[in-house]
């Protein structure tokens, strides 16, 4: 009786083997839930659109293509216990992620270990790439380029010297503002503080201290995310102080400005990795197709998302192709994607031998007064190598 | 250095007090609940953001309908202090009475109890608010009203009106509760089951209706607070309350635990200190420190003074009971 028990088991575990044979899955992490979450989302449906539109060309090769999210919460236990749950389940040949700097780095890792191929659309650390493994890429720039931009413009066309340098402690706003003040001292500038806060609601400390500051900062740099820099510019513009504020791409959501006010807002300058809808003519397209299918606007971070997805896309088919119209290895597609050369929506995606961008793009933006994000004004676009082994 | 401290210390000051009153409200529902039960109600952080919360809701849905700015702080005051007080009642119903009733004297027990009850509040708020805005950052609306700054002694304070409205409202609570507490028939029986829960039975108080008025005020206050930090910081999360419940606690401990004007003195301790180490934290080491070590060194001076005075500032060393 036992025997036949387990002779049925066998049966239906290998008939489920045998009917999973031909599926394909990409998975994407992202924070869907928490402080994040307007950001990962972006991450998550860009990714779904380009996998929904290659379907049908997949059917044709033989294949079931799935597209499974997890959520991050941007928390790194999380994404490595989800990146655990990823590479256990052979089906996933590619992932879409991560937002967080902090979560790719340790994720990435487990990914490596089955050489799982990540491609992110957001991750701007120079460590993610550093590392030089061989089944991590970015498409976005990076923050010791995008620091550097930040302050360039500050010195140059906003002509200011002393600015006061706040972080949020991550690996991400910590690596972004220590950047930013190498490059504005290289220059001549000088950064009269750099505080570190992890600090959500109260940053009156902060503001006092700004007050305070001799000699009188021009400009406030802030190295984090919109949850926090917005709160912070509302309590700022409250107590009465004008002073310029500006910050990196984790400013780059409409929810900043809901929560610092349209007014406080209004001028605000962030710069970029991932540029507006506005700044890639050949997304258009997309934006309306996105709205159609979600009912909320595409921002930035869902067109590098589409783009990274694409990117895996493409490297799968190449690898089917090679193998014969099999289902290619982990490796196979890891390798395939060091090999794409796509013209992409975001612009041309060719990765050096460490997996980033040849040449990725770098904007500067300012807040629209209008409150809609989409009208924001973009001052520059940058396009820039990534620098070199060091 | 010095003259930019003296500069900027009337603010400091000032902006001390405001936090501080905060704490103070707060941890005026900690020392209440532990004067009576000896029970550390670590889910009294997320009574406090429920008030938040619902304060946020409140000017949302009821700004557009009510023109007179302090009418609706009005009603987002009493709402929010009767759901939290509401919601502090029925945690004490549904998660302490029953574990009290089964005789449960292990002291762990209930303290793990409200680290759960904690938790599940936050996430209830989560996913309420996420089901029916899909936001994670509330933002309190602006009235203009409320809005509105003055600047006092020269420059030297610059003061938000909404900051005086957080004193003095806070201010009329605390002298609220101390009347209670002192001079009513429940402030007699609250206090008669905090001496001696059994015996105050037998002197015909009802005990259970006593410990849940308790908790019913405790919360009110806690709400009302939470009202107050929303108009005041802005922007709310349901994981809001931990930090400041955190330092309640702490301040309620360091006015001496069950000791009522020992927590409203531990909160503006608490509050002056952290305001006075995150401004002047930079200042002080040369830029070293930065804030983020605001809460390290005040908890550190923190646990000097219970070194020095372990019973807490106002408190007394507890007799044995016999």
């Amino acid at each position: 009786m036992r025997k036949i028990g387990l002779l049925v088991a066998g049966v239906a575990a290998l008939g489920m083997a045998l009917g999973q044979a031909n599926v394909i899955k990409i998975a994407t992490q992202s924070p869907l839930s928490g402080p994040q979450a307007a950001l990962g989302e972006q991450i998550k449906l860009g990714a779904e659109l380009a996998v929904e539109e290659a379907k049908a060309k997949f059917r044709q090769l033989g294949f079931d293509l799935v597209l499974v999210p997890y959520d991050d919460q941007a928390n790194p236990d999380v994404g490595v216990a989800n990146a655990n749950r990823i590479i256990n389940d052979p089906d996933i040949l590619g992932v879409v992620g991560h937002l967080n700097s902090g979560v790719a780095i340790p994720s990435s890792e487990v990914y490596a270990r089955v050489g799982l191929v990540m491609v992110s659309p957001a991750n701007t650390n120079p460590r993610v790439t550093d590392r030089r493994l061989p089944n991590v890429n970015r498409i976005c720039g990076r923050d010791d380029v995008q620091g550097p931009v930040g302050a360039e413009y500050a010195f140059n066309n906003l002509k200011v010297k002393n600015v006061f340098v706040i972080h949020d402690k991550t690996a991400y706003g910590q690596g972004l503002a220590e950047e930013f003040r190498k490059r504005l001292e290289a220059l001549g500038g000088k950064a009269v503080a750099f505080v570190g806060t992890e600090e959500t609601a109260n940053f009156v400390p902060i503001i006092n201290q700004i007050r305070g500051a001799r000699p009188t900062p021009e400009l406030i740099y802030f190295g984090g995310i919109y949850s926090q820099i917005g709160p912070f510019v509302k309590q700022l513009r409250e107590r009465g102080l004008k002073t310029r504020v500006m910050g990196g791409d984790g400013l780059d959501s409409s929810e900043f400005v809901r929560l610092a006010g349209k007014e406080n807002a209004a001028g605000t300058y962030y710069t970029t990795v991932a540029g507006p809808v506005s700044a890639f003519p050949k997304a258009k397209e997309l934006a309306q197709r996105f709205k159609q299918k979600y009912g909320k606007e595409i921002e930035g971070f869902g067109i590098y998302a589409y783009d990274s997805a694409n990117v895996i896309l493409a490297a799968l088919e190449a690898a089917i192709k090679a193998a014969g119209g099999k289902k290619p290895t982990r490796e196979q597609v890891a390798q395939e994607v060091r090999k794409v050369k796509l013209e992409g929506l975001t612009g041309s995606i060719e990765f050096d031998d460490k997996g980033d961008n040849k040449r990725a793009k770098y904007f500067v933006m300012q807040v629209a007064a209008s409150g809609n994000w989409a009208d924001n004004k973009l001052i520059r676009t940058i396009e820039l190598a990534a620098p070199g082994a060091r | 250095m010095l003259e930019q401290i003296l500069v900027l210390l009337p603010q400091v000051i000032f902006d001390g007090f405001i936090l501080g009153f905060v704490y103070a409200m707060v941890a005026l529902g900690y020392t209440m609940v532990y004067g009576v039960l000896e029970l550390i109600n670590f889910a009294h952080s997320e009574i406090f953001m429920i008030g938040a919360v619902v304060g946020v809701e409140v000017f949302r849905y009821l700004a557009p309908h009510v023109e007179n700015g302090f009418l609706l702080l009005l009603l987002a005051l009493v709402l929010g202090g009767a759901i939290s007080g509401l919601t502090a009642i029925l945690v004490e119903r549904f998660a302490y009475r029953p574990l009290r009733k089964r005789g449960t004297t292990n002291r762990l027990v209930p303290l793990i109890t409200a680290i759960g009850v904690s938790f599940i509040l936050q996430d209830l708020v989560r996913l309420i608010e996420g089901l029916w805005h899909n936001e994670f950052f509330l933002r309190m609306r602006t009235v203009e009203d409320l809005e509105g700054s003055v600047e006092l002694f020269g420059g030297a304070i610059f003061a938000q009106n909404k900051s005086f409205i957080l004193m003095g409202v806070s201010i009329l609570m605390l002298l609220g509760l101390t009347y209670l507490v002192n001079r009513t028939k429940l402030g007699v029986a609250i206090r008669a089951v905090a001496q001696d829960l059994s015996t105050a039975s037998l002197m015909g108080i009802d005990p259970d209706r006593i410990i849940s008025r308790t908790f019913l005020i405790g919360g009110s206050l806690g709400g009302v607070a939470g009202v107050l930090f929303a108009l005041q910081y802005t922007t709310i999360t349901p994981y809001v309350g931990f930090l400041p419940g955190l330092k309640a606690f702490t301040a309620a401990v360091l006015g001496g635990i069950g000791n009522i004007p020992g927590a409203m003195l531990g909160g503006l301790v608490l509050g002056q200190l952290e305001n006075f180490f995150g401004t002047y934290l930079p200042i002080l080491t040369n830029g070293n420190f930065g804030t983020e070590y605001k809460d390290v060194v005040a908890f550190l001076i923190l646990i000097l003074i219970l070194l020095l005075r372990p019973q807490g500032l106002l408190g007394q060393v507890v007799k044995e009971k016999v």
